[in-house]
């Protein structure tokens, strides 16, 4: 190696260079601690300035749940199921540099357990326990596969984890006594508490139905998902994913254990999955195997390569888009004489599409590419300062 | 690779075409203010120079002074951002990698580029490919010139040792009948007594049968003792071209810029 | 005993689609160093292109070749259009594009075709040849499958080690830039690789829908099958491609014949064969000494 062989190794030498991403790689992303720090608006201290933004957050969403209708609702309470499970992924491929393709399947966990402890006979064990069994159960699953998948990368991990998606749903079709076999298993919504249409009383006056329930029960979830999370990728565990990710080699000539923090990353973004899939079987009322299908873990994907692989904020606009796109193409669909069920691959359709042209034309995604111009154009000014200043 | 293996037997210049000669002591590879960059770092910073017929022109210099992309950039592989490149009059810095071996340049790349997976004869065939149909003599001929490496034809390249695959490697190229060879680096990590024979060679080859060679070389010594012509590069910029046997009497420069 | 035959047979005959589906898939990864994760999808949308020939009258004959043809041209212009910007950049990249790839496809055909499931024809009879009194699982049609492959394998064997082209394929595939530096016209190469990998995916996904039923996403099994046939050789070798598309598909047979209702359990036998593999050799069953990072 007598010179600069590729583009690459020239920029390492360059200080100015390397804060400026002229190549966007899919998992190139991640949040700069600095970046986020010089708002001077906000409070310095990284936990206060997350939980500000988790009170205007919840203010926010209220005033959203209030002023929308029904079916606005029910919509945003999936935008919150498949916002919990695209952060969790955004943990693992964006921070971490991993991919996978069983969060689907992962998600099916959370969802079963959910079903099975809410369909138990008498009074069920109330619905935040349930939930932290959805997740821990999720999690132990998530952890065995998160020490095979350590060791693999890339395609290797994308096929392992194609294969789990594949696969896991066979299990409820051969438990069909327990997990209901290709029907699935009815779930019963617990009723809304007695507090719930208090506060809504109190805040709206709106009737306190149990989809509106179901919604603040999702946004509860991802509120403190997402609060967990951005304060996880802000510590130094965030850093080291980042340093794993990114330098791998010198991450582990400083000690850095890889596969205990690729399994790490692994076991928060199952955590993740497991508590969408329990939002989730609340949401829709129903686990069965055809609402995990690999289009789901393609469809999640989706979300965070189009938010940006790395940014939260990144992954709830996408889940955002999973939501209100289908409808919207269904309906073009529609008007343009497909019937209903050919209609409905619209949907997929556009998610391969956006998969492509996003990996082509801005491997960054939405937040990433304007990031990226951002900082782009902010070098280009020092350069040209330098240039001025006869550097 | 001695005499009695007949190394001047290998007759390069047996076809015409691509393998035209040009007069010795013409210019027959011309660079004019060659300039590529990595991003905004420079690695060539208009460089000129030519390569005659007929003669070795080796190119010096240290650690990231530009010599392995100036073989790259003149043969296609990195775009330059400014100059000119021009083969026996003919511009060719904008054509395609895969151009250059059919228009008479033969670059062997940096850490010798066989072909691990492939045998050494399959590696032989892949470099006469662009030519059509080829004799089996001139593949005859290469063995007979490196009879180490006809010993292992069926063998996959990646069992020769350093200096088998150099040969191989020139070898290849010669099949692609070249007016001019590029080579990088040809002596990194071989053993001095095969880089005298390599370089041996390349002198028989250029003074026998008109071939010309543009050398990239750290080892400067070895390379001076070669070359008719050296250049020395520093930091993407030519320093100085000159005589070989005269950079070699330069005491300062030598010291300066070649480490010896 | 005769239990075990016909579980033996129908194995290795499903395993002789995996071996070819797995060589396809090897093709590709040694080429471009992607894994195609579309080859299933591309192969799904041939069949219905066949089958669209069928049911407009013509022999199966035609629609075979067709679909074969059509695999062809699908491979080239993926590679070339949407494949090749991100060849050579960060495998996530790559990865993500051959799934969007995958999932859009399936999508298409079932925005085109429908998605309900269709029966698609075997050219050859599906009653196992009888001995005596006994019924073995060897059908004409599963003659034509194993004599299929086989051809495809000794035809593929054949452009490589003795055409001028194959050469030119390997060495594109070993050495990119050396071979371009040598004259060969490396992207060409690429695409016509990308190009014979479809012809080979597109065979197998007539082969596995011969006398059964074809849908959307009728090759998403197969595309798992294929890739743990393909890493239990190792992924880069197209022998041990073929060795491990037998032994998966004599190991799934297994599975399905003896363990009971054990069919519901074969995409988890699969996962559970492909971590063991991943976990214990990573570089396939016949990799040397030279461990490779997985």
């Amino acid at each position: 190696m007598s010179e600069p062989q590729s583009p690459a190794n020239a920029r390492a030498g360059d200080e100015l260079i390397e804060e400026t991403p002229f190549t966007a790689t899919a998992a190139a992303n991640a949040p700069s601690a600095q970046a986020a720090g010089g708002r001077s608006f906000l409070p310095k201290s990284t936990l206060l300035r997350h939980l500000l933004i988790l009170v205007l957050s919840a203010v926010g969403a209220v005033i959203l749940l209030e002023v929308t209708d029904p079916f606005t609702n029910s919509q945003l309470a999936s935008l919150t199921y498949y916002a919990i499970a695209a952060g969790g992924l955004t943990v693992l491929t964006g921070m971490n540099g991993q991919i996978s393709l069983g969060h689907g399947a992962l998600m099916a966990v959370g969802a079963y357990t959910t079903a099975l402890f809410l369909g138990v006979d008498g009074e069920p064990l109330p619905l935040p326990v349930i939930f932290l069994v959805a997740v821990a159960i999720s999690t132990i699953v998530g952890a065995l596969v998160g020490v095979a998948a350590a060791r693999l990368h890339g395609p290797y991990l994308a096929g392992a984890t194609l294969a789990l998606a594949v696969g896991l749903p066979g299990l409820a079709l051969y438990f069909r006594d327990t997990l209901g076999g290709e029907q699935g298993l009815r779930v019963r919504a617990p009723e809304p508490p007695a507090s719930f249409t208090n506060f809504i009383d109190l805040v709206s006056g709106n009737p306190a139905s149990g989809t509106k329930w179901l919604a603040y029960v999702g946004v509860i979830c991802l509120l403190i998902t997402f609060f967990l999370l951005a304060n996880l990728v802000r510590s130094r565990i965030g850093r080291t994913w980042r340093a794993v990710r990114d330098q791998e080699v010198a991450a582990e000539l400083a000690g850095i254990d890889l596969g205990a923090w690729r399994v790490l990353a692994f076991v928060v973004s199952a955590a993740c999955a497991g508590l969408a899939g329990a939002v989730l079987a609340l949401v829709v009322r129903l686990a069965a195997p055809s609402g995990f299908t690999l289009v789901l873990s393609l469809a999640l994907l989706t979300a965070i390569v189009i938010g940006g692989l790395g940014s939260l904020l990144g992954a709830l606009l996408g889940s955002a888009l999973l939501v209100f796109l289908p409808p919207f193409v269904t309906n073009l669909g529609g008007d343009f004489g497909l019937d209903q069920t050919k209609a409905a691959q619209l949907a997929p359709f556009v998610y391969g599409v956006v998969l492509i042209v996003a990996m082509i034309f801005a491997p960054a995604g939405i937040v990433g590419t304007i990031r990226l111009r951002w900082m782009t154009a902010r070098a280009k000014r020092a350069v040209a300062g330098r240039a001025a200043h006869g550097g | 690779m001695t005499d009695a293996h007949g190394s001047t037997s290998l007759s390069i210049g047996a076809d015409a075409g691509a393998g035209a000669r040009t007069a010795p002591g013409t210019a027959l590879l011309e660079v004019e203010g060659l300039t590529s960059a990595y991003g905004p770092v420079r690695a060539l910073d208009g460089v000129t120079l030519s390569a005659e017929a007929g003669r070795i022109t080796a190119v010096l210099g240290a650690n990231g002074a530009g010599k392995t992309t100036l073989l790259r950039t003149i043969s296609g592989l990195v775009r330059p951002v400014a100059g000119r490149v021009t083969l026996g009059g003919e511009d060719i810095t904008r054509a395609p990698v895969e151009a250059m071996v059919g228009k008479g340049m033969a670059h062997v790349p940096e850490g010798r580029g066989v072909i691990a997976e492939l045998t050494v004869d399959e590696n032989l065939r892949v470099g006469s490919l662009f030519r059509g149909k080829v004799e089996k003599s001139e593949f005859d001929r290469v063995y007979d010139t490196f009879p180490r490496i006809a010993e292992r034809r069926d063998n996959p390249a990646h069992t020769l040792s350093g200096g088998e695959r150099q040969m191989l490697v020139i070898g290849r190229a010669l099949l692609a009948q070249p007016r001019i060879l590029l080579l990088d680096e040809p002596s990194l990590g071989l053993a001095p007594r095969i880089v005298a024979q390599i370089f041996g060679l390349l002198r028989k080859l250029v003074d026998s049968e008109g071939l010309s060679v543009l050398l990239v070389e750290q080892n400067a010594r070895s390379a001076l003792s070669v070359a008719d012509v050296g250049v020395v590069l520093n930091l993407g910029r030519v320093v100085v071209t000159d005589q070989a046997r005269t950079l070699m009497a330069d005491e300062g420069l030598r010291h300066a810029y070649l480490g010896f | 005993m005769q239990q075990f035959v016909n579980v033996t047979l129908s194995g290795l005959i499903q395993g002789s689609i995996f071996a070819a589906f797995a060589l396809a898939l090897v093709l590709i990864w040694r080429s471009t160093r992607i894994v195609n994760f579309a080859q299933g999808s591309m192969a799904a949308a041939t069949s219905f292109i066949a089958l669209a020939l069928i049911h407009s009258g013509q022999s199966y004959w035609l629609a075979l070749v067709v679909a074969l043809a059509a695999g062809f041209v699908l491979g080239a212009v993926v590679e070339r259009v949407i494949v090749r910007p991100v060849e050579g950049g960060p495998e996530l990249n790559a990865v993500i594009v051959t799934l969007g790839l995958f999932v859009a496809i399936q999508a298409l055909i079932a925005i085109i075709a429908g998605s309900e499931f269709q029966s698609f024809p075997a050219p050859f009879g599906l009653r196992g040849f009888t001995f005596g009194s006994t019924t073995i699982a060897l059908t004409p049609n599963s003659v034509f499958v194993l004599i299929a492959v086989l051809i495809t394998m000794v035809l593929l064997v054949a452009l490589f080690r003795f055409t001028r082209v194959g050469l030119a394929m390997r060495a594109s595939a070993f050495g990119q830039e050396v071979a371009r530096l040598l004259g060969v016209r490396v992207g060409r190469m690429l695409t016509l690789g990308w190009a014979l990998a479809a012809v080979v995916g597109s065979l197998s996904g007539l082969l596995i829908a011969g006398g059964g039923l074809v849908y959307p996403a009728y090759m998403d099994s197969l595309i798992v099958f294929g890739f743990v046939a393909a890493i239990l050789g190792g992924l880069d070798s197209p022998i041990g491609a073929i060795v491990g598309g037998l032994l998966l598909g004599l190991a799934l047979s297994y599975v399905s014949g003896y363990v009971p209702r054990g069919s519901g359990l074969v995409n988890l036998a699969a996962l559970v064969i492909l971590m063991v593999v991943l976990l214990v050799r990573p570089g396939g069953l016949f990799a040397s000494s030279t461990a490779r990072r997985a």
